[in-house]
């Protein structure tokens, strides 16, 4: 424990990940505390779409909050959202961009959730297992739409593994807040009820006010058949898309 | 030596119907004017709703054929479902882009029926052809390729119509190969032609000319 250099975790807490006697891999655990500090989001799938929020706290007032994105468009029909460390989020949004982009180029459409989620995990597996890097410090919440297997909710971890949900919660008051939905869930939630019910579990251990300054809000929506019918010259609109500050601010005042 | 795609010879043609596809092919194998063998089969099945033809150069429809079951029977297990004609097309249009610079000497034709879903329980009949780099063309009517796609093209033009039933484009397509292939000296030597409709697949062998 105290011979190991920069403090505490014991003698495989600054290898690489590597398998304690016991069997843990220490690195993926400091990981999982990393996304248990950080700030809370969480997703609710609905009858009719799926809905990701979460806390947006700035540390200081001085802060342009309307620069800062924790909830990212990945291709059209796909959005994540995180908690954890920023900094490794951008690089997996980044490398999930550029899969979804990937996959457009060889199918000509865009992936369907469960593969991206797939290939993500994947990412964030290698990351366990090759030489010189460690663990993402981040959990992800996507949500996404696909034809196949319509409106979908994933969470992956930093050690590549995957589940999918009905609802979840992810970073500070995960318990609370996955206490708080299992009370409010229901299987014919409709999207718009989803986004309510997401608000009051943000609420629910929210240090200060939810303003839409504070908070972020992404949506996937089912698209009808007609809205499934390619126009010439014209892209099929997208599925998932970022609420505007106006449109947070009123579903606050309601 | 002549083009690579004139060596071996063979054609491949598509039609739509209503509510059906058919998929045609002539049986020739060739070293330019020397017939080899009266059994090369260029059309291929993905599944029972889903086929492809293949004409050009033969060793390349050996390559490109196993490179796309390779392909194919990925996409089936990552995404646990059966790719869609359009899907296929453009799996097969990127995997001769890929291949720009120095190209499969092939000219692919797809016909399928796209599965009913929920969102679009009544999907069109679906064909498409390509370049020999992947540029993807989807007629509503016809696709022809190979080396008696000229003729293919007059036959087709003057014998198709809209919305045959399974039995008349069957017959359309017949004739329009057969005549077609006739006046190729590098096509014909019997064909296979596939009917494809959402509850069977209807396939026979024609004899023709064998000169």
């Amino acid at each position: 424990m105290s011979d190991a250099p920069g403090g505490g975790g014991g003698a495989y807490s600054f290898s690489l990940t590597t398998f304690s006697p016991s069997g843990k891999l220490v690195q993926i655990e400091h990981a999982l505390a990393a996304v248990a500090g950080g700030d809370t989001s969480l997703g609710i799938k609905a009858t009719n779409g799926v809905v990701l929020a979460t806390d947006k706290k700035a540390p200081s007032l001085l802060l342009d909050t309307s620069a800062l994105e924790k909830v990212a468009p990945i291709c059209p029909n796909i959005g994540f959202v995180y908690s954890g460390m920023g900094p490794d989020f951008r690089v997996l949004v980044a490398k999930a961009r550029k899969i979804a982009q990937a996959y457009w180029k060889v199918y000509g459409e865009y992936p369907p959730t469960k593969v991206l989620v797939q290939e993500v995990a994947g990412v964030m597996q290698k990351a366990t297992q090759s030489g010189g890097v460690r663990p993402y410090g981040i959990s992800l919440l996507i949500a996404g739409w696909d034809a196949h297997r319509g409106q979908s909710l994933y969470q992956v971890d930093p050690s590549g593994s995957y589940w999918a949900w009905k609802a979840s919660a992810i970073g500070k008051n995960t318990v609370n807040g996955k206490t708080f939905l299992e009370k409010r869930y229901n299987d014919d939630l409709s999207l718009e009820d989803a986004i309510h019910t997401a608000l009051l579990t943000l609420k629910e251990g929210f240090e200060g006010q939810m303003t839409e300054n504070t908070i972020e809000i992404g949506i996937v929506t089912c698209p009808t058949a007609d809205q499934l019918v390619e126009k010439p010259g014209e892209r099929l609109p997208p599925t998932f898309r970022k609420l505007t500050e106006a449109e947070v601010r009123d579903y606050l005042a309601l | 030596m002549g083009s690579p795609m004139e060596y071996n010879g063979g054609s491949v043609v598509a039609m739509v119907g209503k509510d059906c596809v058919a998929i045609a092919t002539d049986l020739r194998l060739g070293q330019q004017s020397i017939g080899v063998a009266y059994n090369f089969d260029k059309v291929v099945a993905v599944n029972d709703k889903l086929y492809y033809g293949l004409p050009g150069l033969a060793t390349d429809v050996y390559s490109l054929r196993e490179h796309l079951r390779f392909r194919v029977n990925m996409y089936r297990m990552k995404e646990e479902r059966e790719i869609t004609p359009k899907t296929f097309t453009h799996l097969v249009s990127s995997s001769l882009y890929e291949k720009r610079f120095g190209p499969w000497f092939i000219e692919p034709v797809v016909a399928g029926l796209p599965q009913p879903t929920e969102l679009d329980p009544h999907p069109k009949p679906f064909i498409s052809t390509m370049d020999t780099i992947g540029c993807i063309t989807t007629p509503k009517d016809f696709a022809v390729a190979g080396t008696a796609a000229d003729k293919l093209y007059g036959a087709a033009e003057g014998l198709w119509e809209p919305d045959l039933e399974p039995d008349d484009l069957f017959e359309t397509i017949s004739q329009t190969l057969l005549n077609a292939v006739d006046r190729d000296c590098l096509s014909g030597w019997g064909a296979i032609v596939h009917v494809i409709t959402q509850d069977k697949v209807v396939t026979r062998r024609l004899r023709s000319r064998m000169d």
